[in-house]
């Protein structure tokens, strides 16, 4: 019924989304989506709370089962993937350090049983130079601020050097020289030819960072270039939609 | 004597990572549970033959691991919160257990199973012992980092290799493993003790976890050399003694403790600048 399929090389999107419904409880959280998202651009998903972003962002990373439909990876397996999840997910008081942390994103090559190298090290503490946490390393998590902890999961992200990104919510808790210097990084990738996938809920920041955006309030609003589909139209029928489905339960 | 001794070393040296990923994940309640779970089991397999180790063994790993797999699925299919599950059913088992060896054995037999009896274990049990001693650390080891990843943001491990709750149940098992080890010389009411005393000392010595595992099993097994002589030179019971040295420990690490200790507070270090 619900499953990952794995198409052979298509010609631009990265992934496909076929019908897709997630679901917690059988009460659905994205409710029939389909489209593709482009191999190479900056997609952003926006929508109003509890609009089902972050579950779709979780259904792709494969950390939430499919209810309906599937999800085609174009070219892609799970190995080219790097997930940033929000902090609220995690344990933030475990007692491991920044580098322990920053360093797991070496998963798929050390395969999380062999030592962590020095090069490895020293792509971590790059990692965590750019994210702005130098002398982070030997830092326990419990001891780091909201926007810091952030931070350290934007190096994790850094370090595993991934083809398809996804982010969620990535500027949560982050200051605004701190999120310039994450778009620029999230820009570079862009000029790299990867594949990001971003929730937000900034939608000027949206029109002018990224290429593509994803309007969904539980079903797809629009899906296009930002500027078409965060227009007024678009985005009043985005709130009037959830406001009506609310009342139906 | 010598027996006894090497039995609780290697418990505690076993058992106390155990109790530092309990503490860390904030799931001592849960091992506390699986030890009293173990009663029903070992009970049983004490009316059908009598004081003998494997039947004991195998009925109390059975009753743990049940125990954790019925508490684990009420918590997921109903409303009802893991603490709460566990509680219903450790309490339950517990009752059994009593209520099983009341009706068949004597008041001795009672009272070693619930407060161990270490000096009774001979080398079959100390074989015992040290296999399951030997397994668990050998499995923590290569599952380590692993279930790390898995405590820290489960997520993760998800993206990265499809499966993370792998890792959970291993580790349950150990958990209920170290505690049948420990049962007969501690008994279940106390079993989880050597497990998690010593973890819950190490928080007031060191903020990392790789520390903590080393300095846990440092002090379970001074807690149990000590707790042991002590309870043979004064004619204590063993179990008990060697509980309350690890509560002991635990206390004075609370004044001592390095790290988040009550004393230091008084001899501030300069900031950093």
């Amino acid at each position: 019924m619900a499953y990952f399929k794995l198409g052979d090389d298509c010609m631009t999107p990265a992934i496909k989304l076929h019908d897709l419904t997630v679901a917690y409880d059988r009460r659905p959280a994205v409710h029939h989506i389909k489209g593709d998202f482009p191999s190479g651009e900056l997609t952003a998903i926006t929508g109003p709370n509890g609009a089902g972003k972050s579950t779709l962002l979780k259904a792709i990373a494969g950390i939430l089962p499919v209810f309906e439909g599937s999800i085609e990876f174009c070219g892609l397996t799970r190995k080219d993937m790097a997930y940033l999840p929000q902090a609220a997910d995690l344990q933030t008081d475990f007692p491991i350090s920044v580098l322990q942390m920053v360093t797991s994103g070496f998963w798929q090559t050390s395969n999380g049983f062999q030592k962590i190298t020095s090069a490895q090290k020293e792509k971590a503490i790059e990692a965590l130079r750019v994210a702005g946490l130098i002398g982070f390393d030997n830092r326990t998590l419990d001891s780091l601020s909201a926007g810091q902890f952030q931070r350290a999961l934007f190096a994790r992200v850094l370090v595993q050097d991934a083809r398809l990104i996804l982010l969620d919510e990535p500027f949560t808790s982050i200051d605004t020289a701190t999120t310039e210097a994450f778009l620029d990084v999230i820009k570079l990738w862009h000029k790299e030819k990867r594949t990001v996938i971003c929730v937000l809920h900034d939608f000027e920041q949206i029109k002018t960072n990224f290429t593509d955006c994803l309007l969904i309030a539980r079903e797809c609003i629009a899906w296009g270039k930002s500027q078409e589909v965060l227009s007024p139209e678009n985005l009043l029928g985005a709130r009037f939609f959830r406001e009506v489905s609310h009342n139906k339960h | 004597m010598r027996r006894a001794l090497v039995a609780c070393i290697t418990m505690a040296t076993s058992a106390a990572p155990l109790g530092v990923f309990l503490v860390s994940r904030r799931m001592t309640l849960m091992g506390d549970a699986a030890s009293h779970a173990i009663l029903p089991g070992a009970a049983l397999a004490f009316i059908i033959s009598g004081v003998s180790l494997w039947p004991m063994t195998i009925g109390g790993l059975v009753a743990g691991l049940l125990m954790a797999v019925v508490a684990g699925v009420v918590t997921r299919i109903t409303s009802l919160r893991e603490d709460a599950s566990f509680t219903a059913a450790y309490l339950t088992s517990l009752a059994i257990g009593v209520m099983i060896i009341s009706i068949k054995g004597s008041t001795v037999d009672l009272l070693h199973v619930l407060f161990g009896n270490v000096l009774a274990v001979d080398n079959d049990s100390l074989k015992l012992i040290n296999s399951i001693t030997t397994v668990s650390l050998l499995t923590l080891a290569i599952i380590y980092r692993p279930l790390i990843m898995e405590c820290f943001d489960s997520g993760f491990l998800k993206v990265q290799q499809g499966r993370g709750a792998i890792y959970h149940h291993l580790f349950l098992i150990l958990v209920v493993l170290n505690l049948v080890a420990s049962f007969q010389a501690l008994g279940t009411l106390m079993a989880v003790g050597i497990m998690v005393l010593p973890a819950i000392a190490t928080k007031f010595w060191t903020k990392s976890i790789d520390n903590a595992i080393g300095l846990s099993m440092l002090f379970g097994v001074v807690a149990s050399i000590t707790g042991l002589l002590l309870s043979y030179h004064y004619n204590l019971p063993s179990g008990p003694a060697i509980v309350l040295t690890a509560s002991a420990w635990y206390l004075v690490s609370i004044f001592l403790g390095l790290s988040g200790g009550i004393l230091i507070r008084f001899f501030p270090r300069k900031h950093f600048h």
